[in-house]
């Protein structure tokens, strides 16, 4: 875990930390922190021994500040950094207990909804890709339906420049799979190996039998919880009870094996070794959304001039005679922080906005009796003393769009025809002249009954004189989610054309269902 | 690679191929060679935006090379095994050909047993048959609507299906025939033998044969005619014979079109109708399940 060059650097427990020369030798981030707290304890220990009271209150000497995971690799400044493992401290609070609920949500719905029918035997939601259909609760989807899929992803887009733009990056905290999987592996990773400090220590310390059993215990819950998962996403894919019995017996095909063992794969990999590695170096949203923001966006921020200076302190003591800021220089903020960063540093492209620091400041504050918010959701406005505005140009325009999309595509699937027609025409001769001397063009139709039962549909045409369908029989019948084709032939009076082409429209309705309509042009050709 | 005419290419191929790969190599390692020791900073490109992002001269990451060095070593075996590399035929032997038939022979191995039910099965019972209509449905789709159309209702040179004239007999059996075999209808010019009045005239009688309004004395002249040269193949009444697949004149069925035109063309000019023979490409089954479709949809028309 220590990188070999950097060890024996920075100054063990006991021996006070040099100045922050980073040009020179940098401690690892946890040699450091561990060196602060060690520091921390020691005057406050040498404090308790002296009276209160008799000492006048005296400047706190300066204190080394905790590199963050950040300036620890500035040194280097290349891609060559070595990874150091972030071991987030547990966190409890507003904010913690806000991400638990929407983990619960997210989760939640992606492990149980493949297990809702809607009817016998028919998944509530399945991508049946083979079948090119889509079920949805009620609906069946099918590919000519593939403008509410784009209708989905611009909403989708839109939500997330609006939320963006409103509350900075919520998604990225509270919702973003890769920290919702990741909170999961942590939980477990706690319930085996303890919080942060216990995990470090275990990580440090020699391979015993316990390291060992531990190790084995974590990976195997988190293994068999990834390949859950991944069993789960080919349920949104294949009908999950169906592949329950499969995976009972051992018995997938090729595919579902390759996917449910990629996606466990991925979720293992992801959320127990990758894990803020995939939100600074691999996740390009992470990147762009900087130009989202505005000076309204909600941000996390430590407020420095509340804070600075920092210094450690008793609690009974004014802070103000120390010449101290809030901050008590605790790091608790950086203990908590699952990318490992240091907020009271300003705004920084690693923060995910998951305002653990924020929760647990808050609990400082609070046991320090100062005021909460020192670590805080703000803007940039307030922070510097200015207005904030919610209904901005963009936010007002994002809305817009918003609301307009959303009811085009809940309407538009409201009136949806669950009828398809396409009318392919017949390319072996333009047209013919009938024994009864009239004109007559085939095309082949195909009709798509997208409805869960069966129809008889009746075919009229018009746009022409007297125009006339000749079918073999009186009806369609189409069975349910069925596609035929069938051969139509349109016969005219030669006299009622009046020129080459002609363009006409067919109407194909249910005969038992007057909602059932679907109307598609195509064009009639004759001698001219 | 045989399709080269000149022996060139291929080297040509050969060549580039290696001296990519060659290249690739060097070039790689040419890039590890540069290293950044720890805490120097690696040398700029010259480049910075926005005050302060600067472009670096890092070296690879060790993953990312090794990445590159992965897929070297893909390619060098991919062109060991398969044939890419001019005229080598590669280790597996692997063809296009080759995988095309194996297809072909899976497909025969998958579907073959399908179809070797209704090989056997009697005809009547295939015209009965809903699944065997439907696939029928869907073969006839396939191999036969560019030219009879979707319909089968034909069009001009293309016998209309639908009907009840037949050219070359319409059992079951006959149309098995036609679509295994094929057929070939003939029928010779006439001009030098009768010359252009004679053409008229005949064309007059065959009209009248129909019931068609015409000259009358045209068509008497042209009956003469017509029992000297068509009636061997049309008989002495025109009402054809499906053992020549000489159509029937009297039944108001034009496979070339009914205008006096279009008959006095084909009298004067001749016709070639060629269906082409199936059987080898479809095998009996098909074609017994094609024949089954086709007949049931002259019988549909009659029923109507």
């Amino acid at each position: 875990m220590t990188d070999e060059s950097r060890a024996g650097s920075g100054g063990g427990p006991g021996s006070p930390p040099g100045p922050p020369d980073s040009s020179t030798k940098v401690p690892s981030l946890v040699e450091a922190q561990a060196a602060a707290i060690a520091e921390a304890r020691r005057l406050r220990e040498q404090r308790a021994q002296t009276p209160a009271a008799a000492t006048p209150p005296t400047p706190a000497p300066p204190r080394a500040r905790v590199p963050t995971l950040v300036e620890a690799d500035a040194v280097h400044e290349s891609l060559l950094a070595r990874h150091h493992k972030v071991y987030p401290r547990l966190v409890t609070g507003v904010f913690a207990n806000l991400r638990v609920a929407f983990v619960a949500l997210t989760l939640g719905l992606y492990y149980i909804l493949p297990w809702f029918n809607w009817g016998t035997g028919r998944q509530a939601f399945l991508i049946d890709l083979p079948g090119r259909k889509f079920e949805f609760f009620a609906w069946t989807f099918w590919p000519q339906d593939l403008i509410y899929l784009t209708a989905i992803l611009i909403l989708a887009a839109l939500a997330l420049f609006f939320f963006t733009t409103i509350l900075g990056r919520v998604w990225c905290g509270f919702t973003c799979p890769q920290t919702v999987w990741t909170e999961v592996f942590l939980w477990i990773e706690r319930q085996i190996d303890g919080d942060r400090m216990k995990q470090i220590k275990l990580a440090q310390g020699p391979w015993t039998a316990t390291k060992l059993g531990k190790r084995f215990a974590k990976h195997t819950v988190w293994i068999l919880f990834s390949l859950w998962t991944g069993f789960t996403f080919v349920g949104f894919f294949t009908p999950i009870r169906e592949l329950a019995v499969a995976a009972v017996r051992f018995d997938f095909s090729a595919w579902e094996a390759f996917w449910v063992f990629f996606y466990g794969f991925a979720t293992y990999g992801n959320a127990g070794w990758l894990r803020e590695q995939v939100c600074i170096y691999m996740c390009p949203y992470a990147r762009f959304q900087g130009v989202m923001f505005d000076r309204n966006t909600l941000i996390i921020s430590y407020n420095d001039q509340r804070g600075e200076p920092r210094g450690s302190r008793s609690r009974k003591s004014d802070p103000r005679a120390q010449q101290l800021g809030h901050c008590i220089d605790c790091t608790l903020c950086v203990q908590v922080c699952p990318t490992g960063i240091d907020i009271r540093q300003g705004q920084q492209y690693q923060c995910i906005a998951c305002a653990a620091c924020v929760d647990v400041c808050d609990s400082v504050m609070e046991k320090m009796k100062y005021p909460k918010g020192l670590i805080g959701y703000t803007t940039l406005n307030t922070l510097e003393g200015r207005p904030e505005k919610l209904l901005r140009p963009r936010v007002l325009l994002y809305a817009g769009l918003l609301t307009s999309i959303t009811l085009a595509l809940v309407v538009s699937v409201l009136l949806r025809v669950p009828l398809g027609l396409d009318i392919i025409r017949d390319r072996g001769s333009l047209y013919r002249d009938t024994a009864d001397g009239r004109i007559e063009n085939v095309y082949t139709l195909k009709v798509l009954n997208m409805d869960h039962v069966a129809h008889e549909y009746r075919l009229l045409a018009r746009g022409i004189d007297d125009i006339e369908v000749a079918m073999d029989t009186k009806a369609i019948s189409i069975g349910a989610a069925e596609v035929r084709e069938v051969a139509v032939r349109l016969q005219v009076n030669p006299a009622a054309l009046t020129q080459r082409s002609t363009k006409i429209v067919l109407r194909l309705e249910a005969l038992d269902d007057p909602s059932l309509v679907v109307e598609e042009g195509t064009r009639f050709l004759g001698p001219f | 690679m045989h399709d080269f005419v000149s022996n060139f290419w291929p080297w040509y191929i050969f060549v580039l191929v290696v001296a990519s790969f060659v290249g690739m190599f060097w070039l790689l390692i040419w890039l590890r060679g540069a290293t950044v020791a720890p805490g120097e900073k690696a040398e700029t490109m010259g480049h910075v935006w926005d005050e302060n992002l600067e472009e670096l001269n890092n070296p690879l990451p060790t993953w990312w090379a090794n990445l590159f060095y992965i897929t070297l070593f893909f390619g060098i075996g991919y062109l060991a095994l398969y044939p890419a590399l001019g005229l080598w035929k590669g280790a597996l032997g692997w063809t296009q050909t080759g995988q095309w038939e194996k297809e072909m022979k899976d497909a025969e191995n998958r579907y073959g047993p399908l179809y070797e039910k209704y090989r056997s099965t009697e005809l009547s019972a295939l015209v009965a048959d809903k699944d065997a209509a439907r696939i029928g449905q869907r073969l006839f789709a396939t191999y036969c609507t560019n030219c009879h159309g979707s319909d089968g209702g034909g069009g001009p040179g293309f016998p209309n299906l639908r009907d009840k004239d037949w050219l070359y007999g319409g059992k079951p059996e006959d149309i098995v025939a036609s679509i295994a075999n094929g057929r070939r209808g003939t029928m010779p010019g006439w001009a030098a033998a009768l010359g252009e009045p004679g053409v008229q005239q005949v064309s007059e009688y065959v009209l009248s044969l129909s019931g068609r309004k015409v000259d009358q004395n045209a068509a008497l002249a042209g009956k003469e005619k017509f029992q000297q040269i068509c009636a061997a193949c049309h008989g002495a009444e025109g009402k054809g014979n499906p053992a020549l697949g000489a159509p029937n004149l009297t039944d108001s069925v034009w496979l070339y079109g009914g205008t006096q035109t279009a008959v006095m063309k084909t009298i004067r000019e001749g016709r070639q109708g060629v269906m082409p023979a199936h059987g080898e490409l479809l095998g009996e089954a098909k074609v017994r399940l094609l024949a089954a479709y086709v007949y049931s949809l002259s019988q549909e028309q009659q029923t109507k």
